[in-house]
């Protein structure tokens, strides 16, 4: 079975003067977690989409997606977990419980505030992680990485052809990707923040899917405003 | 949902722009594409600059296949491969709705097909089988184009269709050729034309005349123009001279330009001058039929794929927009990985 994982497990501490976590502002007519969803939700390839959430935040997401998608079996809404991993295996657990695991199970995982995905992601992420086990959205990076330890003075510049930046999803083997996880030590669990470094630290492949400009991350107030003003230009 | 659409914001500069549509209808991801000479035209910023000024930003393209990834009506499944419609009414009219000022005209009025996803209402598509030569499906509208010029002019021509001269050594003027061909297997179709290294690949054609090297006694019954630009003026006029009367001439070739005709020779035979634009979902199907039921039209129209162009980034899309502009014969076609 192929599974996607929406990550709206944190609040959005970072969005600022607002209340409302930034999954559920509107873009355009739509929240943004809607705009997500539907494309993970029109791809007949994908059997289940899980939506993890805040536990106080449940209802409210269930509501939405009645409203703005309708009644629909294939979208499951459940609490996510303190960090973005615990997010991770509590809708591998779920799907562990409620459809088992086989060898040929993946997970797409995807931020909830990433709703410009495209359609030739998910399909590629879909491919690669069938094939090979483990995937990662990327698109060049264009800015110099400048590397500083003690955040004062600037320790090294790597070769910046050599760097990417990271986006979403990420996509993996489900019975791979749980094996690893139960293998982590507790030092090991406390400093990974992103799935795909649990197999670069396990010396497992991760391949990487061309990302796009566009599917970028909302974040800041501005990453809003900045989403929205492109919308509107578009319905120009 | 949201959508990313690759648009032309000026002649030559793409970007990528975010739209919002309504689940409803189908969506479609698009497979292969097919660039057509109106989309050279935005392109290059040869159409008028008022035009260009009213049209821009807007996606091009208007030729081209995809898989179905979703239908709200359950009628067609996901992976099903379909043509789309570039035509798309808004209101009933008394014409044919692909002469109707009611529609609207995919990489002409509105977006046309680059971009990540399309969404159509579930009549602006014909299911093909996956067996389909995809490079040639690309350009199936560009078929249905010559297809619909062809069934009009079986239904109001009245004299003999004995001879069909067809001017134009180009691609549609390929294509309607080898459409006469099939639809009308009794007549002895002449392909009129001025390269003879492209009139040799009409090789399905009865006979090939150079046009400044026409036989003397030559006449003809109807005829079909698909030459186009300025050029147009000269071939309407040798389809006058050739032509028998009360013949219908068929029009199909684009000119920027108005092209003076001799009204005079047009009166004295009572001839039929017949325009011919764009098409509509019943062309389609009877190309798609058409096309099942004469396997080997797949060979013959694979001589016009001229060039396969990868698309990954709006870079690729300009060098195969580059590519196309210097080919003298045959489609570029776009494999959209983008």
């Amino acid at each position: 079975m192929i599974f996607a994982a929406i990550l709206a497990g944190g609040i959005g501490s970072r969005m600022g003067g607002t209340d409302t976590p930034k999954q559920f502002l509107t873009l355009g007519n739509k929240p943004v977690i809607i705009h997500t969803i539907e494309k993970f939700v029109i791809n007949e390839k994908i059997d289940k989409t899980i939506v993890l959430i805040p536990k106080n935040f449940i209802n409210h997401t269930v509501n939405l997606i009645k409203e703005y998608i309708g009644e629909n079996g294939d979208i499951i809404v459940i609490e996510g977990g303190e960090t973005r991993n615990d997010t991770i295996m509590n809708s591998i657990s779920y799907i562990e419980e409620n459809f088992g695991i086989d060898d040929e199970s993946i997970i797409l995982t995807h931020d909830s505030v990433r709703p410009f995905v495209t359609h030739r992601i998910i399909e590629d992420n879909i491919s690669a992680a069938r094939k090979y086990g483990a995937c990662d959205t990327v698109i060049p990076a264009t800015d110099t990485i400048v590397e500083s330890v003690n955040g004062r003075t600037v320790e090294s510049i790597p070769v910046r052809d050599y760097y990417y930046q990271g986006q979403t999803p990420q996509s993996f083997n489900i019975k791979k990707l749980f094996n690893l996880i139960n293998s982590l030590t507790e030092e090991e669990s406390n400093i990974l923040t992103d799935a795909c470094k649990i197999f670069t630290l396990k010396d497992e492949d991760v391949y990487l899917v061309d990302g796009e400009v566009t599917n970028i991350k909302i974040t800041y107030p501005y990453d809003l405003k900045l989403a929205n003003t492109i919308l509107e230009d578009g319905h120009d | 949902m949201i959508n990313i659409v690759y648009r032309l914001k000026s002649p030559k500069f793409f970007e990528e722009a975010i739209d919002e549509t309504e689940l409803d209808g189908v969506v479609v991801r698009p497979t292969y594409l097919s660039i057509c000479q109106a989309d050279q035209r935005y392109y290059q910023g040869s159409r008028p600059a008022e035009v260009l000024e009213a049209k821009l930003p807007m996606a091009l393209v208007h030729e081209g296949i995809g898989e179905v990834v979703h239908d709200s009506s359950g009628e067609l499944e996901s992976g099903d491969n379909v043509v789309m419609i570039p035509n798309t009414p808004t209101q009933d009219d008394i014409c044919r709705a692909n002469y109707s000022y009611k529609s609207k005209f995919r990489g002409s009025g509105f977006d046309g097909f680059t971009s990540d996803l399309i969404k159509l209402e579930s009549d602006r598509v014909v299911k093909i089988p996956d067996d389909f030569n995809p490079y040639v499906s690309s350009f199936i509208e560009l078929i249905t184009v010559a297809y619909q010029g062809i069934s009009k002019f079986s239904e109001i021509a009245v004299t003999p269709k004995d001879v069909l001269g067809v001017w134009g050594d180009g691609n549609l003027g390929f294509i309607t050729a080898l459409l006469l061909k099939v639809k009308c297997p009794d007549s002895r179709i002449i392909v009129f034309g001025k390269h003879l290294e492209n009139l040799n690949l009409f090789s399905f054609a009865d006979e090939i005349c150079q046009i400044h090297n026409v036989p003397e006694n030559l006449v003809i019954d109807h005829a079909f123009e698909c030459v186009g630009s300025s050029a147009s003026q000269s071939a309407v006029d040798q389809i006058i001279d050739l032509i028998n009367p009360q013949g219908i001439i068929s029009l199909f070739g684009v000119s920027e330009y108005p092209v003076p005709i001799n009204t005079r020779m047009i009166l004295e035979k009572g001839l039929t001058v017949q325009g011919n634009s764009r098409s509509e979902r019943e062309d389609f199907v009877g190309v798609v039929e058409t096309l099942k039921q004469n396997p080997q039209l797949f060979e013959y129209l694979e001589k016009l794929v001229t060039n396969i162009c990868e698309i990954n980034t709006l870079n690729d899309l300009k060098e195969a927009f580059d590519k196309d502009y210097i080919s003298h014969f045959g489609k570029t076609i776009l494999k959209w990985n983008k």
